[in-house]
């Protein structure tokens, strides 16, 4: 399968001398919905920056399906479309006329493009908020007037930096329906997010970055996958006085409060005998639920293990 | 199929900026309309009146091709540092960069747009002047020529001026304290044959004398310099300016980190 995007050895300094990528490799198929997580700071928005053409990078090398940014940029930058972190629209000018006026720097004018601009817009919401200048928008509708943006020219790659930050929750979840759509139709999606629910309920593929370098990349089931356990919390039916002993499973159990128990199992060990051990010890289970976001703690574990290592070769330095 | 795509553009950029200062219109057309009305009626009817004519023209006369000028000046400059300055400043210069559009297009745009602004108000200016006086035409070619140099030299000007700004006060000094002299002092309001040797010297080296007395060529056909010197220093203004602001854009000067 071809690449969407090929980064090879992508390095930037910034003026001030603090060093965002330090020679990063990354590969996003086509035809992929793609994670890039990475904490405050991590080299993300630079990474996306460099392949929008908005920060120019020192060294390495960056294609967009096959197109060289530097030799053939403007084949490039026609594939992507981008919806920033921050809004980037004038806010004195009307939503329609900004999707529009967007279509026309790709050079598409006419019919088509007020066809494509009215589905885009009815499809997210803002076909009645049309003619209204942008700043009237509330702040999800301005996150959705910039995925419409994006899409005006039917691009073959999304760039997508945080597009749910400060979104609640019932219109999150209409835009990741909407993005689910946009993905099936064949456009490939990269996605940064803080929300990793988000990416581990869109993203096929991940990639994690942290202080400039690549610490995971891979698909999002085989990063899952190095979980070694995890802790469940159960709502209890009756109050206990006490943490129960379960027998017969490997597992530890912490009572938080009368009516709440968390169990930490492993990995590949069924849940039937720790519900057949808790109901011998007289607890029945009202409702179950996860503790935490599975891909936090990855996230976390990799984060840490990645700047240890770093400190380590730092020492020996 | 790609020289069409950039004429969508161009002509995209070029219907945004148009829309934008029509939008204002009451900021951004009717402000110098009503300012050089005043001037019209204080320093050509009110005072010029008790004024000698200046080669062989009534005072209102002389002064109207300036006046003109000194708005399209004005206009041009203001047009472009306000708007790519706003469009940096709100980060929508954004939706530029990242689409396939070669620098020169970009800065044709903005230019344009200075120059449709600039142009709008000479006109609008040289009707208003047509209330207090009966303005001659020497040379048509010359007056629309020159007051499409000056508002593309200007709108350069402006360009330059918003890349480098970093905060709203930079969009204001340049226009308070380096335009509006050099404007004022070119020749407007007198020939140069009325000023001592050293002065008339000294204003020799203001760049602006030389576009207010060729466009005045066009309307009454004198001028204190020759015809070709104005256009060879416009000319070259213009290719400096342009080139130096393709090279700022190129690079991402105040625009790419």
């Amino acid at each position: 399968m071809s690449h969407a995007i090929d980064i090879t050895q992508l390095t930037k300094t910034y003026a001030g001398g603090h060093r965002a990528l330090c020679g990063i490799d990354l590969h996003v198929e086509e035809g992929d919905f793609f994670a890039l997580l990475g904490p405050n700071g991590a080299g993300k928005s630079t990474t996306i920056g460099i392949i929008a053409s908005l920060v120019n990078m020192d060294a390495g090398r960056v294609s967009i399906f096959g197109h060289d940014l530097v030799r053939e940029p403007m084949a490039a930058r026609r594939q992507i479309g981008l919806v920033p972190q921050e809004f980037n629209f004038n806010m004195f000018e009307p939503v329609e006329e900004i999707v529009i006026n967007q279509a026309g720097y790709y050079g598409l004018e006419g019919s088509a493009v007020r066809a494509r601009c009215e589905v885009l817009l009815r499809e997210l919401g803002l076909w009645e908020k049309r003619r209204e200048m942008a700043r009237n928008l509330s702040g999800g509708m301005k996150r959705r007037l910039m995925i419409a943006r994006a899409l005006i020219h039917a691009p073959r790659l999304l760039i997508l930096d945080e597009p749910t930050a400060g979104v609640d929750i019932e219109l999150r979840r209409s835009m990741w329906q909407f993005l689910r759509e946009v993905n099936r139709q064949g456009t490939t999606i990269v996605l940064t997010t803080h929300y990793l629910e988000e990416a581990e309920l869109l993203c096929r593929n991940i990639a994690i970055i942290d202080q400039g370098r690549i610490a995971a990349h891979t698909s999002m089931k085989a990063l899952l996958n190095r979980l070694n356990c995890e802790t469940l919390v159960l709502d209890l039916m009756a109050p206990i006085d006490a943490p129960p002993h379960l027998v017969g499973v490997d597992c530890g159990v912490v009572q938080v409060d009368a009516h709440t128990l968390e169990v930490t199992v492993s990995r590949g060990q069924g849940l039937s005998g720790l519900f057949a051990a808790l109901a011998a010890a007289g607890v029945e289970v009202l409702s179950m639920r996860n503790k935490s976001n599975r891909l936090e703690e990855l996230f976390l574990s990799l984060v840490a293990q990645g700047r240890q290592a770093q400190r380590g070769v730092g020492e020996g330095e | 199929m790609v020289s069409r795509a950039y004429w969508v553009a161009f002509k995209t950029l070029l219907r945004k900026e148009i829309r934008r200062f029509s939008r204002i219109w009451v900021q951004t057309i009717l402000p110098p309309v009503i300012t050089t009305a005043l001037y019209f009626i204080i320093f050509g009817n009110l005072i010029g009146r008790q004024l000698p004519a200046i080669e062989g023209y009534r005072y209102i006369d002389y002064i109207v091709p300036g006046l003109i000028l000194m708005s399209i000046i004005s206009n041009a400059y203001a047009n472009v540092v306000s708007s790519f300055y706003g469009s940096k400043f709100q980060h929508y210069v954004e939706e530029q960069l990242i689409a396939p559009i070669p620098s020169w297009v970009i800065l044709i745009g903005y230019l344009s747009g200075g120059v449709a602004r600039g142009l709008s108000v000479g006109a609008a200016v040289t009707l208003v002047s047509q209330v207090f006086t009966s303005l001659p035409l020497h040379n048509l070619w010359v007056v629309f020529s020159m007051a499409l140099l000056t508002s593309i030299l200007f709108s350069l000007g402006g360009f330059i001026n918003a890349v480098y700004a970093q905060s709203f006060d930079d969009i204001t000094i340049i226009p308070t304290f380096v335009l509006t002299p050099l404007t004022y002092l070119g020749g407007i309001f007198y020939s140069i044959d009325m000023l001592p040797e050293s002065w008339r010297c000294i204003s020799l080296g203001n760049p602006i004398l030389y576009l207010i007395n060729a466009f005045r060529y066009g309307f009454l056909g004198v001028s204190d310099i020759g015809l070709l010197q104005a256009y060879a220093i416009v000319l070259l203004f213009i290719s400096v300016l342009f080139a130096y602001s393709l090279y700022l854009l190129k690079v991402g000067r105040g625009l790419k980190s």
